[in-house]
């Protein structure tokens, strides 16, 4: 059922110097998500897979009336697949692409924290020729944890 | 109190000058149809019937507005059009082009009356002496009383009736007026009206827009029961009518007869207007259904919640049937709001109507014999698109009369059949509406473009271009080949604007020719919102849609009439064809129990003129399915026209025939099935 596992989270504030960021964790790192380019937070849901598409492209699936492609964040960098299980979520992510505004989904292994991150904590990637994580991260913040952080361009990448 | 009125009698016209311009419109279709069938008795008859209630309907509104000219040219027009009806005359070229020509002038008073800019009228004396002229000529029998009903006078006999009419309340609100009904009774005979008062309320009550009167006419003359009939056959539904023949002469009545309520001499027209109430939307019963199922279960998804309500505790399993109702809920309202904007998509056939007229005359204008094909009227498109295509499209029209098609002896000369012709198809194509414009005249001649632009400037003298850097010429703004400006086309502001316009809507304008054989003009207008009818088919644990405008027939698998070779399709024999066999599975890469050819069900759909046959594993139901553009989230992805959500929610993916014929063969008969 649509309903079930998604969660709004509109109206979370975000102080000036500081990002908020959605947290995730995709085999066993941290990763996060500007927060204001969250839609929702869906439980799994078997997609229609499309045929001719890029392998990490796991299909559509109807979120409120609309067909928005899911992406295996997984298979996007490389790393080892995993069953899709109970906390396998679908994080929806609004982004800006070619002009407009798209909606996808980006299928991690679970939802972790929402973090506030002085913007001045956050650092460039460091530069490899050819790797995907280069174009996909926006930068790295030292938390407890090390943690990926991941910004606007991640999804129109993908 | 005035100002309500007057809007009131705004908002009529409104209506009434839609009502005309769609009336036009069909007195037009009618007109040119009728101008084909020179040799079938019934159906010119037929014809000439819609015409001529189109027309009258048109006279009876505008007399009802008061607005003369219109009634006066659609009366003359109406006399011509019943001599028609009523003799055994068949049509012929000058009278179709007479009444051709009144439809114009006709129009033009319409646009004229409807803007109100105080400007001079459009002249109709002549038209009229022209239609009279004409229907003399035709008529054998006297000239008729332009009041007098169109039924012959001869085998009427004196009679007398009482009619008892009451009106509904709200038969004003439907454009009838008591009042003209009346005065109409007047002129068939003598007669003596009785108005009763006894419904009329306090005069705090009173609403203007309501009826409360009823009159008891008796009426006396040469009159049959048809023409009183014919008098209420607009209110039929709006009042209650009683018509009863009084045996009985009484020699009072005719000194009675001095008593008329209103004076003849008003002369109104013979039939009051008739109009259908209120709004100016047209929409099939089809989607009406559609929308009324959609309702049909929103009263159910309500009712499952109502069986919540109630003093019970909140325990698990009423908090998840609670969650169920709200999803049911959430999917209803879903469905009507998609049911609801599908309301606003209407047939382009509405704006392709006009080209049968446009060609008819062009190419006599032109001196050149064309026939116009048209096809796939009723595909749908949102209105605000359809409105936005009626320009282009007409200038395309003409360019392809005024540039393309060759006059007759030219084609005679190039060995062409005297007749250009010209097709329109509108279609689906991959979430697009695709309109496509062809005629087998001239082409494009990239000489005269490229030495044209020269001459505009558009080029540099020495440029060296290659054919499609010339093709593109004709977009740029200022250009036009044609050797003398006409008012058919040669101003230069043609292609730009066309493909300006075409941009504006989020459209592709492509031109492809071959010179001397043709010229080929394809729109595509992308589609946010298109219903097609779908059949649902089943290949492995998936649901697909194929648009059922496509497929041809739908058979089941039969080994026997296989025949492999190696690195090709397989083929299947149908009949006496071979039809190429694609495993949908295969293509789109999903596991299906059914890969052998042994079992399955074969869909056969054409495409491009060519016929395939796609192997699935079911069928399922048919239903019209919303199409959602797979590239509003994601992008174009080969073999599909969109997506679309079923009844329970999940997703089908609809297929791009022709894409699907494009994948196929650059796969060519690899059965090879791809891991999802």
């Amino acid at each position: 059922m649509e309903q079930q596992g998604s969660t709004k989270l509109d109206g979370t504030k975000t102080a000036s110097a500081n990002e908020q960021l959605l947290t995730f964790i995709v085999d066993g790192e941290e990763y996060g998500v500007d927060i204001l380019r969250v839609q929702e937070i869906r439980s799994w849901s078997n997609p229609m897979p499309i045929p001719n598409t890029p392998h990490y492209i796991k299909g559509v699936i109807n979120i409120r009336g609309d067909v928005v492609a899911i992406a295996d964040l997984r298979e996007r960098l490389g790393l080892p697949k995993l069953e899709y299980g109970a906390t396998t979520v679908i994080v929806v992510l609004r982004v800006n692409a070619g002009g407009h505004e798209r909606v996808m989904g980006v299928i991690v292994d679970a939802m972790s924290d929402v973090t506030n991150v002085p913007q001045a904590a956050i650092k460039p990637p460091p530069t490899f020729k050819n790797s995907a994580e280069g174009s996909l991260a926006k930068g790295i913040v030292t938390l407890e944890a090390a943690a990926a952080e991941f910004g606007g361009r991640v999804p129109a990448a993908v | 109190m005035t100002n309500r009125l007057a809007d009131i009698q705004q908002e009529l016209m409104g209506t009434f000058f839609e009502e005309a311009v769609e009336a036009l419109t069909q007195i037009e279709s009618g007109l040119l149809a009728l101008e084909k069938c020179q040799d079938d008795p019934g159906r010119i008859h037929e014809l000439v019937n819609d015409v001529f209630r189109a027309a009258h309907s048109i006279k009876g509104g505008a007399a009802t507005f008061g607005l003369t000219q219109i009634a006066e040219v659609a009366h003359h027009a109406e006399t011509l059009l019943d001599r028609l009806r009523s003799g055994s005359m068949k049509p012929n070229a000058q009278i179709t082009s007479l009444l051709l020509s009144s439809v114009d002038t006709l129009r033009a008073l319409v646009q004229w009356s409807s803007s109100g800019d105080g400007s001079d009228a459009p002249a109709t004396d002549a038209l009229c002496k022209d239609l009279d002229a004409a229907a003399q000529q035709l008529g054998a029998g006297s000239e008729r009383d332009t009041a007098a009903a169109s039924k012959p006078a001869s085998e009427v006999r004196k009679a007398r009736y009482q009619i008892k009419f009451v009106p509904k309340p709200d038969m004003l609100t439907t454009g009838n007026d008591a009042v003209r009904l009346l005065r109409e009774l007047t002129l068939l005979g003598d007669t003596k009206v009785i108005a009763d008062t006894s419904r009329l309320p306090g005069l705090r009550e009173v609403e203007l827009t309501k009826c409360y009167l009823g009159w008891t006419i008796e009426l006396e003359g040469a009159v049959t029961r048809a023409q009183i009939d014919e008098v209420f056959s607009w209110v039929d539904d709006d009042a209650e009518i009683k018509i009863d023949e009084l045996v009985e002469r009484s020699s009072a009545a005719a000194a009675q007869s001095g008593e008329r309520p209103h004076d003849p001499a008003a002369r109104a027209p013979e039939h009051a207007g008739d109009r259908d109430g209120g709004g100016s939307i047209r929409v099939s019963v089809g989607k009406l259904d559609m929308l009324m199922n959609m309702v049909g279960e929103l009263v159910i998804t309500q009712s499952i919640l109502g069986e919540l309500e109630g003093d019970g505790p909140i325990d698990v399993k009423r908090l998840a049937s609670l969650r169920d109702g709200l999803a049911l809920l959430a999917r209803n309202t879903r469905a009507l709001q998609e049911s609801v904007m599908s309301l606003r998509s209407m047939p382009i056939g509405t704006v392709l109507s006009r080209f049968p007229r446009l060609v008819h005359d062009l190419s006599r204008q032109l001196g050149k014999q064309v026939e116009l094909k048209l096809s796939g009227q009723t595909t749908e498109v949102d209105k605000t698109v359809l409105e936005k295509l009626g320009d282009p499209l007409t200038h395309l029209v003409r360019n392809s009369l005024d540039h393309g098609i060759e006059k007759p002896e030219v084609r005679r000369a190039r060995g062409k059949p005297e007749t250009g012709t010209l097709s329109i198809r509108a279609f689906h194509r991959g979430g697009d509406i695709v309109v496509e414009l062809e005629d087998d005249g001239g082409g494009l001649d990239l000489v005269k473009i490229l030495a044209r632009a020269k001459e505009r400037g558009l080029v540099g003298q020495d440029d060296v271009l290659s054919d499609e850097q010339i093709r593109e010429l004709i977009f740029a703004p200022g250009f036009s080949t044609a050797e003398v400006v006409s008012d058919v086309s040669g101003r230069g502001v043609g292609m730009d604007v066309v493909r300006r316009n075409i941009k504006a809507i989020g459209g592709q304008i492509q031109m492809s020719s071959v010179q001397g054989q043709g010229t080929r003009t394809t729109l595509r207008l992308p589609l946010t919102l298109a219903i097609i009818d779908g059949q649902l088919v089943g290949v492995g644990s998936y649901t697909y849609v194929v648009p059922l405008l496509s497929i041809l027939e739908s058979v089941e698998i039969n080994r026997a009439r296989v025949s492999q070779f190696e690195g090709k399709l397989p083929l299947y024999r149908l009949r006496d064809d071979l039809v190429p066999i694609v495993s949908l599975g295969g293509v789109l890469g999903v596991t299906t129990g059914r890969m052998s050819l042994d079992s399955g069900l074969l869909v056969v759909v054409e495409t491009d003129g060519e016929r395939l046959g796609l192997l699935v594993d079911e069928l399922q139901a048919q239903q019209q399915v919303v199409v959602k553009s797979l590239e509003t989230n994601y992008e174009h992805v080969e073999g599909l026209a969109g997506a679309t959500i079923l009844g329970d929610g999940s997703i089908a993916l609809i297929l791009d025939v022709q894409g699907i014929a494009r994948l196929a063969r650059s796969a060519q008969g690899s059965s090879v099935v791809r891991a999802a």
